[in-house]
């Protein structure tokens, strides 16, 4: 009798469920976010998911959503586990009226896991300063869209920053820290191809996840003593590498990380043995900018806050309210282009690849001063590919540098090749572009 | 001689590492010699201690944030006698492995929801600066960390508190009849579920001594739990029983490990040290199955 009951109150409760999936689906955009609030890499996962979905409440709230159509947002939880990644993949990309709009796994290692599946799917894959760094050559990589930057322009910026600042490379040493996975061994054939350029040495030391045992690697970094260390890390693994650092006597001043060590969270637990370490910004910390205010008044002020007001700003939580504000805009490009109200993944997909933010509309959307414009293209799936350098004084990040441009002249052949080689292996007929 | 000094300081920074290795293997022995469980959630209550007493001492004064600390892993043990093991009193080894498995999830993800998922920062006022010693004799000195000593001088204490603690009181005798028999224990009158929480409150507390010496030195983080099940390679050498073969165990895995990625990791590819210990562990089963120091077990079949 008492499984009978519930037998029939679950079989209720399915139907209701259903009927409102229905009900809301057909009038919103549904908008899915990968996230990482647990686990090891979770300190620098939830500033992130906050700026997200801080953003995309603030647009609801504001705006009534994208054109008018409210956007369902919806968490999946990856542990930063690249089974795990796919699993959420799989059980949202079909949500909602017409599908997921996109995905930002905020994993280089889901990234490698997705890529051939979006394209299957047809849903874009929005890899916002990480992912495949030969997925910028929209031609091959159609589904692909690893916008402000990949990791082999990140190289090449930090490789023309130190080499200003020490008036050249000859005969210098340079040590790469790097987190032993897809994502930390892409910046090496950059790094190798300008050692021969550039004249200086070599090595690279991996770190196995999550990062927390590197004695050896800095005991190795005291002997060889390099003229600047590149730390290509993620999670713990940062504030460890500045502590061990700390701990063999290596100057802070002359480690740089990407800019996915860079945070926040890889510099205060070391406390004051931070100063001075530096690392590569896709955009500035602070929030002080227009997009702020309107998160504080529409979201925190209604108590509706993913995190604390005071974290509000932060390098991470900045990011992610980029990563948010990128994929509305290429939902908003879609329903122009289109003249639908709620745009499939395939035609979010258009909307990305004719993305064009300029200074103007970068100042309407009240992110003037945190980004530069970027213009994404079928042939140029990056869009843009600049950072500055910042610098840690123990209490905040300063900039040190302007605007650098990554080098691309030098990186485009070397991202074509690798992307034409990819298509053989894979069997893909790149597209042509005009 | 030069060439000795790098040897020298790996070596030494290797053994300073295998200290603290010993320390979250004691925790392992202290539960399996008294109880024949193999607590598996010994790492995440390193973890939860650890992160207990960070955000506790946000609040209060340290000495007071250690005692509740201390009061949390008791009733910690309190709960895990009466929730988890006094059910299962009789039941295979196995059995009581699995559990511990089941507390590990929960006390992970436990101590995430209630104490927060960021780094935090635990300053024991030991400065980070390296010493160099020996300089006369090596260019550049043999480095040495004064966490490190900090952290190895406390695991030494420890270790020699819990050795007199085993052997020279009426508890570590209790404790060691209950590790022999459970059965005959209880029938000569040992009360089998206070002996359980006393031991379980010791492992807790040899937790957060690990979570403070590890927290120091990486900041109190969720990959604490993994850092310590660096301790199975650890029983595997020392064995499960033995309370110098996880003092000797340890230095032989630290030890072994940055030597091996200092030395032999450049040459295939480095990154080595994760799983170098396991098979340093492994090959020392294939000489003596029981560990270096642990019980032969002989039974009749």
């Amino acid at each position: 009798m008492r499984l009978r009951f519930l037998t029939a109150m679950y079989a209720g409760a399915a139907a209701l469920a259903v009927l409102a999936g229905s009900a809301s689906a057909a009038e919103t955009i549904y908008y899915p976010s990968l996230v990482y609030r647990s686990g090891p890499y979770a300190p620098n996962g939830i500033p992130f998911a906050n700026g997200v979905a801080d953003y995309v409440a603030m647009i609801n709230a504001r705006d009534g959503g994208v054109g008018g159509v409210k956007i369902e947002f919806e968490e999946c939880e990856t542990g930063y586990a690249t089974d795990r990644g796919v699993e959420c993949y799989e059980r949202l990309k079909g949500k909602g009226a017409k599908g997921a709009i996109a995905f930002s796994p905020l994993s280089t290692g889901i990234t490698f896991a997705l890529t051939e599946k979006v394209a299957v799917d047809k849903i874009p894959l929005q890899t916002m300063g990480y992912g495949r760094s030969e997925s910028a050559d929209g031609r091959v990589f159609t589904w692909n869209f690893p916008l402000l930057g990949t990791y082999w322009s990140a190289a090449d910026i930090l490789i023309q920053h130190v080499n200003k600042i020490a008036g050249g490379l000859q005969g210098k040493k340079i040590t790469l820290v790097y987190h032993d996975s897809p994502y930390g061994k892409e910046p090496i054939p950059v790094l190798q191809e300008h050692a021969q350029r550039y004249g200086y040495t070599f090595e690279a030391i991996p770190v196995t996840h999550p990062g927390v045992e590197q004695k050896a690697a800095w005991l190795k970094i005291r002997q060889t003593r390099p003229d600047f260390v590149f730390l290509w890390g993620w999670g713990v693994m940062n504030s460890t590498a500045i502590k061990e650092a700390v701990a063999v006597g290596y100057p802070r001043e002359r480690m740089y990380g990407v800019w996915w060590a860079a945070a926040e969270p890889d510099v205060r637990p070391a406390g004051d043995d931070a100063k001075g370490y530096q690392g590569l910004a896709l955009h500035p910390a602070g929030a002080d900018y227009p997009v702020h205010k309107d998160i504080l008044k529409y979201v925190y002020d209604a108590g509706k806050g993913a995190g604390k007001r005071e974290e509000v700003g932060e390098v991470l939580y900045n990011r992610g309210m980029i990563d948010a504000m990128l994929k509305l805009e290429a939902v908003r490009n879609a329903q122009k282009i289109f003249n639908v109200k709620v745009p499939t993944g395939e035609q979010v997909r258009e909307g990305y690849e004719r993305l064009e933010l300029t200074a103007q509309r970068i100042k309407e959307l009240g992110f003037e001063g945190l980004i530069t414009p970027i213009k994404v293209s079928c042939r140029d799936h990056e869009g843009s590919r600049k950072a500055r350098i910042h610098q840690w004084d123990g209490k905040k990040w300063v900039f040190v540098s302007d605007w650098i441009e990554a080098n691309n002249e030098y990186l485009r052949p070397k991202v074509e090749a690798a992307a034409m080689a990819y298509a053989k292996e894979k069997g893909i007929t790149p597209r042509t572009c005009n | 001689m030069a060439e000795l000094g790098p040897v020298l300081e790996v070596l030494l920074g290797g053994l300073m590492s295998g200290v603290l290795y010993s320390l979250v293997a004691l925790g392992f022995v202290l539960i399996f010699k008294a109880s024949g469980v193999f607590n598996f959630a010994q790492g995440a209550m390193v973890l939860f201690a650890a992160l207990s007493l960070v955000r506790l001492s946000e609040w209060l004064p340290f000495p007071v944030a250690i005692a509740l600390t201390i009061a949390i892993m008791i009733a910690l043990a309190w709960a895990v006698e009466r929730l988890v093991l006094r059910p299962l009193v009789g039941q295979h080894g196995l059995i009581l492995f699995m559990a511990t498995i089941g507390v590990t999830f929960f006390l992970d993800g436990f101590g995430q929801t209630i104490w927060g998922s960021n780094v935090y920062q635990l300053d024991l006022g030991i400065s980070a600066s390296p010493w160099f010693l020996l300089e006369n004799l090596f260019p550049g000195g043999i480095l040495v960390s004064p966490v490190d000593v900090f952290a190895a001088a406390v695991a030494g204490s420890l270790v020699l508190a819990l050795s007199i603690f085993f052997h020279s009181t009426k508890i570590g005798r209790a404790l060691r009849a209950v590790a022999d028999d459970h059965q005959a224990a209880q029938s000569v009158g040992i009360p089998l579920n206070q002996i359980w929480l006393i031991v379980w409150s010791t492992a807790g507390v040899v937790a957060l001594v690990a979570g403070m010496a590890w927290g120091s030195k990486l900041g109190v983080q969720f990959s604490l739990s993994f850092v310590a099940l660096k301790a199975l390679p650890v029983l595997i050498l020392g064995g499960l029983t033995s309370i110098p073969g996880a003092i000797l165990g340890g230095l032989i895995v630290g030890a072994g490990e940055k030597l091996a990625e200092f030395y032999i990791g450049p040459a295939i590819g480095g990154g080595i040290e994760y799983w170098f210990a396991y098979v340093l562990a492994l090959a020392v089963l294939l000489v003596r199955p029981q560990g270096l120091f642990g019980e032969k077990i002989i039974e009749r079949v």
